[in-house]
């Protein structure tokens, strides 16, 4: 296969673990909640499907039960995690960033202890078959494309669909633009804010899932998954609120982010060991640019939602 | 024609803390009729409606919507009782269409299709004769249009109460008209609209009924047909009541600030403060009256150089020491002339007329430095920023109405908020806390401000001992000119009483005092000139201690053509 091509399919694997973890970043911000907390989310996503996986190594199930149990292990893991974040930030009316941060803190360094005490050959070797199922046997890059890769993609369509389609995704943008308006037209403004928080770390979390087990696949894995995290939160930017523009954006920042230890790969190409992590700012680079071009024409639509950050509870006088 | 009663409420008490909002009020509210529901700021009228549309749940009382009990708890019950209501600050989200926010939280079966919505938004705004455009976004609409949305909003819900909190206040004469003309559309439809207003010529130009409230009390109700400007305004301010403040005399009342024609704009570009003229003279407490939010906020920070100023001129005039007269080599006629004046006079005070003396006498005396004369330094503060202000050497002090916003620091001490006014001093980049730390102590000690230390946060204390502080460090500054908006809100009122007697103490030190205040009461027992303005504008400056309440009430909430009669 044609050297870039491969590239490409590199790229968009890859980037599927942004995918997921933008998407869902996406969902928490629509409801005015700022959620940092992405990055230890996705480790501890990672680290709850692989403690399933670890568990029902033994027990030969069938493929499909492995891949629900797997993901619904991450999904269990994270959706806690979003819960913990909602509560502070949703009903104490906690500091968004502090929270998120300490999470982000909690989570990556639980993540760690818990990956440690784990079996990579039972949690690994056989579920990475499984899940990379559709490719199975190719040597090129589309053996990198695995069931969840597909399904991270349909999240980020449908994530979309409901955002801008549906009564219940108006309902939640209103939320995170004048949560004051949509209590007035009766939403129920808390239940919005927790279940786009909690849906949306779920949806992060199974990112970091994603990258352990399907796309990277090995037992280091999850020690780079804090940095995919952030560049995660980046990319919300790059797409502009918008779930569906993470595939096209993941893609990018996939490519950008990799291209320092690929283009090595390619002949005549040389890159120095100090011009490596140089490379690797390129994804950040880039959404810098996107968030001047962004400021620059001034779209209210490409604007983050207008409560972002903000804690809302019904005004007394 | 008899007819039905639509919504009635019954003993209606709301408290805030230890604030009572509303008193057992009683009202009712008919079928296709327009009820105004008339009082100043702060009696309780908003907070009233708020319970019917379901923001505040009353303490006690009932409500009954065509005969039935019903039990309002959030804005979605207010809904599901068709009863609507279009706040002051409208509820949109900037971002959507019209469409999308008129269905908002809307539940219907089906698809989320906005097609169907945009024929049936149009499909009203026919039958009512509104203008709207479905598809266009909120942050494209006019304020005017963004009404329209809200109105539209709770008729698209099937509501047939409407209420409108001062739906007028934001809108041109042509555009107020078109409401109007809506308003009596629907009210012909049946619908019940009770709008919220201080205007007295709306009331009587578009309302059936008015019931007026004052303090939170249910006054009366009246028709429409029955009342006048004047039996509204009497109802609505109430009997004077009198209050034991001091009030001197004012000692050699010099112009100190003089204010022309002053005209500022807000972001929008609608007129906030309008061509306003004043002078506040040394000795003298000047009194601003106004219904809240008709520009007296805006015109005194464009005095404090805070608000950009679109035209007129804010002179100041700075009273300076005597001076020994020296140009008199350039022109003795000139001195003669100025002597004639009684521009000059003697080391004692006493003036100098130079009278019968030689142009050799007068050289003599001059040159030994007996002619003085008093120069006072004239300057233009338009266009200059608080910090330029100060070092112009214009001593002006703002005491502004958010304590906690704009006056001082909530999390920090005592000391520190000193400090905001003198954190320039010090040394090398260090700044000098020992002063600051004394003036903070001498505030709590002169002013009884009970707090724990000089380093607790200004915010545990409680609101009388905030603006003790604030007052407090505006008047260590020495001001020439002090400006105190609302500084007795929320105080109960033995601190009010100790702010009024500040504030005197200021008047008696030849500060120029204005002061803004809500409560005609306080301001025709303090001040001495009453300053009214209306909607932005001046409409009149009368003697506080023969201006009546309703003349001021009057001033207050009339509208142009009769204020100005008012005022000659």
């Amino acid at each position: 296969m044609n050297v870039w091509l491969n590239f490409l399919i590199e790229s968009l694997a890859f980037g599927a673990v942004f995918m997921y973890g933008s998407t869902g970043e996406i969902l928490t911000e629509k409801s005015g909640h700022l959620n940092l907390g992405i990055p230890g989310i996705m480790c501890m996503g990672g680290a709850g499907g692989c403690m399933v996986l670890n568990m029902i190594g033994g027990l030969n199930l069938h493929p499909v039960l492995v891949i629900i149990l797997g993901v619904a292990g991450a999904l269990a893991m994270s959706m806690l995690m979003g819960l913990i974040y909602s509560f502070l930030t949703v009903t104490l009316r906690a500091n968004q960033n502090v929270t998120g941060l300490a999470l982000t803190t909690f989570g990556v360094g639980l993540m760690k202890v818990i990956m440690s005490k784990l079996d990579p050959t039972v949690y690994l070797v056989g579920p990475k078959k499984i899940f990379r199922w559709p490719f199975a046997g190719r040597t090129d890059a589309l053996q990198y494309l695995g069931v969840l890769f597909f399904v991270g993609v349909a999240i980020a369509i449908i994530a979309s669909w409901v955002l801008f389609r549906t009564k219940v995704g108006l309902r939640l943008r209103a939320v995170g633009e004048n949560p004051g308006t949509a209590d007035a037209v009766g939403i129920n403004v808390t239940k919005y804010k927790y279940l786009a928080t909690c849906i949306g770390s779920g949806i992060s979390g199974l990112g970091g899932f994603y990258c352990i087990i399907d796309y990277m696949a090995s037992q280091e894995a999850y020690l780079s998954l804090e940095a995919y995290g952030w560049l995660s939160i980046a990319l919300v930017i790059f797409a502009l609120w918008r779930p569906h523009m993470t595939i096209l954006g993941s893609t990018v920042f996939g490519f950008l982010f990799s291209c320092s230890s690929y283009i090595a790969n390619i002949e005549g190409i040389t890159v120095t060991m100090a011009a490596k992590p140089l490379l690797k700012m390129l994804p950040y680079l880039v959404t810098i640019l996107v968030l001047i071009v962004s400021s620059i024409r001034n779209k209210r639509e490409n604007q983050p939602p207008a409560s972002l950050g903000l804690p809302y509870f019904r005004e007394e006088r | 024609m008899e007819k039905k009663i639509a919504l009635s409420m019954r003993g209606i008490t709301k408290r805030f803390g230890s604030v009572v909002a509303n008193h057992n009020v009683d009202l009712d509210v008919y079928e296709g009729e327009i009820l105004s529901i008339l009082g100043e700021n702060g009696c309780g009228k908003t907070t009233l409606m708020n319970m019917i549309s379901g923001i505040y749940f009353p303490d006690e009382g009932k409500i009954y919507k065509d005969g039935q009990e019903v039990v309002i708890r959030s804005p979605k019950d207010a809904f599901d009782l068709r009863i609507g209501m279009i706040h002051q600050h409208f509820k949109l989200v900037d971002l959507f269409t019209a469409a999308e926010n008129i269905v908002l939280g809307i539940d219907e079966k089906g698809q989320h299709n906005l097609k169907a919505v945009n024929s049936r938004v149009s499909q009203i705004a026919e039958k009512y004769g509104f203008h709207i455009d479905p598809q266009k976004k909120i942050y494209d609409m006019s304020v005017s249009e963004k009404q329209t949305v809200e109105i539209i909003k709770v008729l698209y819900r099937g509501a047939d109460i409407l209420i409108l909190d001062e739906p007028t206040a934001v809108l041109t004469p042509q555009e107020i008209d078109r409401l109007f003309t809506v308003l009596k559309r629907m009210r012909e439809d049946g619908k019940s609209i009770i709008i919220i207003t201080h205007k007295l010529h709306e009331v009587l130009a578009v309302s059936d009924r008015v019931a007026i409230l004052r303090k939170g009390e249910h006054i009366a109700t009246v028709n429409t047909c029955d009342a006048t400007e004047s039996s509204l305004t009497e109802m609505m301010v109430g009997k004077k009541v009198t209050l034991d403040i001091d009030r001197s005399d004012p000692v050699d009342p010099q112009p100190r600030l003089e204010v022309k024609g002053l005209t500022c704009l807000d972001k929008e570009g609608i007129h906030v403060v309008k061509d306003v003229s004043f002078t506040a003279n040394s000795g003298e407490i000047l009194g601003i009256a106004g219904i809240a939010g008709s520009g007296q906020r805006e015109l005194l920070e464009a005095i404090a150089g805070l608000q950009p100023i679109a035209s007129g001129q804010i002179i100041f005039t700075n009273p300076k020491k005597d001076k020994p007269v020296t140009f008199f080599h350039k022109s003795m006629k000139r001195v003669k002339e100025m002597a004639a004046k009684d521009a000059f006079h003697d080391k004692e005070g006493k003036p100098m007329r130079l009278k019968g003396m030689s142009n050799g006498q007068i050289k003599a005396q001059v040159a030994a430095g007996n002619v003085l004369f008093r120069e006072d330094e004239v300057m233009n503060l338009r266009g200059k920023t608080p910090l330029e202000i100060r070092s112009l050497g214009v001593r002006l002090s703002f005491v502004p109405e958010d304590r906690l916003g704009m006056g001082l620091v909530g999390s920090m001490g005592i000391t520190d908020n000193m400090m905001l006014r003198s954190y320039r001093k010090g040394h090398a980049g260090f700044v000098d806390r020992k002063k600051p730390r004394e003036l903070a102590e001498e505030i709590i000690k002169e002013l009884e401000v009970s707090t724990p230390g000089v380093n607790t946060p200004v915010r545990r204390l409680s609101g009388g001992n905030v603006q003790k502080v604030l007052v407090g460090r505006e008047i260590a500054f020495a001001p020439k000119v002090l400006m105190a908006a609302y500084p007795v809100r929320g105080l109960d009122i033995n601190s009010s009483y100790t702010i009024y007697n500040l504030l005197n103490k200021q008047k008696k030190n030849g500060v120029a005092v204005i002061f803004v205040g809500e409560d005609l009461d306080v301001l025709l027992a303090l001040c001495d000139r009453i300053m009214v303005i209306n909607s932005g504008a001046v409409t009149g400056i009368v003697d506080a201690r023969t201006a009546t309440k309703e003349e001021i009430g009057l001033m207050m909430t009339q509208t142009e053509t009769p204020a100005k009669e008012a005022a000659q």
